[in-house]
């Protein structure tokens, strides 16, 4: 996550206190991300001695400062904006991780792993949605938030689901599950 | 006592070397007022277990109570009157009638049941303005979206106080925003009292449900705990 874009997307709509812009940032995040004054503060030195915010008066202390983006701020700003994430290298996923050296141990029941993930998955989905279901508290940035949780969580039970298949599969077809290892290990050392 | 009971229900097709188990040993009770998912991959058994709990089709062995009554123990005439009145079945096709009107389509089951025309047309009618389809009553199902077809299928499911939502892949070709709208429609149904049973192979729609059951080939694996407070997501400490 990056508070110092986040930081600095606040400041572009009007010079801003400390304070001000730790409650914004939480509310704009649909409440989600809790971010701390002193992680305010620091980041804001940061930029403020990479001259892409400035301060009103200098010499005065913590909350009394406001702050405005600069120039160079701006120009950060919208190249953070359209420059896309790094997705090409795929993260070190534990679960992943997991299910592999799972495999490999005898006696472990590896449809049950998966069993245990997908319902404590499911879980916390259901905990996710309840928040959309409250329309009541119905908040377009929250429910953005949650969107992007339940996909990603979504995306983990798919994978779960898929992995049961392969298994399945390769339980019935032992030579089909063998030859898709090699395939498998070859573009893993691609990666590298 | 729960509106649906299974007792160690299974169904078997085929026989000798060719027999399969298509559920087995199933055992479910749902609320009043609860909506359950049951979720599983293709073949698993889902459609089977809703058959069977919807009195569509005889299990092998087990029993299946619907308020308590047995089906085992019905006519075949109850059964058929048990249908039109208690309970309500939304497909992935919606099968709405394509002759009929959306009110004509929601107020056929009660006709059905010899309920006047014209009465069975306004209880129609007030079940499609519940949902926020009044404007579109009168028109026929290829003049809808997917979304609202999906609706009126809805609507001709609760009609009448039928108070057993049966659910099969309810929003399985429409969008996240349609299928969204539809568990929301059946989750409010069943703050109204009923009883709700939706199977689905979609995390997303099965997260709707109060309870999610698994299913693995024909068997319930695991079933999740009613989860604490969606707040507890919110009230995270804020990162060092």
């Amino acid at each position: 996550m990056s508070v110092k874009h986040a930081l600095l997307g606040l400041l572009s709509e009007q010079p801003k206190y400390g304070h001000q812009l730790r409650q914004e940032f939480e509310e704009k995040t649909g409440d989600i991300w809790p971010l701390n004054v002193g992680q305010v503060y620091t980041t804001l030195q940061r930029l403020e001695r990479d001259g892409l915010v400035e301060s009103d008066e200098a010499d005065s202390e913590g909350p009394q400062k406001r702050f405005r983006i600069t120039a160079a701020g701006e120009r950060e700003l919208a190249e953070w904006l359209m420059t896309p994430i790094d997705l090409t290298v795929p993260p070190r996923d534990e679960l992943v991780i997991k299910v592999l050296v799972g495999l490999d141990i005898p006696g472990v029941d590896v449809r049950r792993v998966l069993q245990i993930h997908r319902r404590y998955i499911v879980e916390l989905m259901q905990q996710w949605t309840r928040l959309k279901d409250d329309e009541g508290q119905y908040d377009f940035r929250l429910a953005l938030v949650v969107d992007a949780e339940l996909f990603r969580l979504d995306s983990v039970i798919r994978w779960l689901d898929a992995v049961d298949g392969r298994l399945k599969r390769a339980a019935t077809e032992p030579r089909a599950a063998s030859a898709d290892i090699p395939i498998l290990r070859r573009r893993l050392v691609v990666r590298k | 006592m729960s509106l649906l009971e299974l007792h160690q229900v299974s169904k078997t097709y085929g026989t000798g070397p060719n027999e399969v188990h298509a559920v087995a040993e199933i055992e479910l009770d749902v609320d009043r007022g609860s909506l359950i998912a049951i979720m599983g991959p293709s073949g698993s058994g889902k459609s089977t277990l809703l058959t069977i709990a919807g009195s569509l089709e005889e299990p092998t062995s087990g029993e299946v109570f619907i308020d308590g009554d047995s089906l085992q123990k019905m006519s075949h005439n109850d059964k058929a009157r048990l249908r039109r009145r208690t309970v309500g079945y939304v497909f992935q096709e919606f099968n709405l009638l394509a002759g009929l009107t959306a009110v004509e389509n929601v107020s056929l089951p009660l006709e059905l049941d010899g309920i006047g025309a014209r009465k069975a047309r306004s209880a129609g009618m007030a079940v499609l303005e519940e949902l926020g389809l009044a404007d579109r009553a009168t028109r026929y199902p290829d003049e809808l979206s997917g979304g609202e077809r999906q609706r009126v299928a809805i609507a001709r499911a609760v009609i009448g106080g039928r108070h057993l939502l049966l659910a099969d892949e309810p929003s399985g070709a429409l969008d996240q925003a349609n299928g969204e709208a539809v568990m929301r429609l059946l989750l409010s149904a069943c703050k109204k009292g009923v009883a709700a049973v939706v199977v689905t192979h979609d995390a997303q729609l099965a997260s709707w449900a109060d309870r999610v059951v698994f299913l693995r080939d024909g068997r319930i694996v695991d079933q999740t705990v009613p989860p604490p407070s969606a707040e507890s997501l919110l009230q995270t400490e804020p990162q060092p």
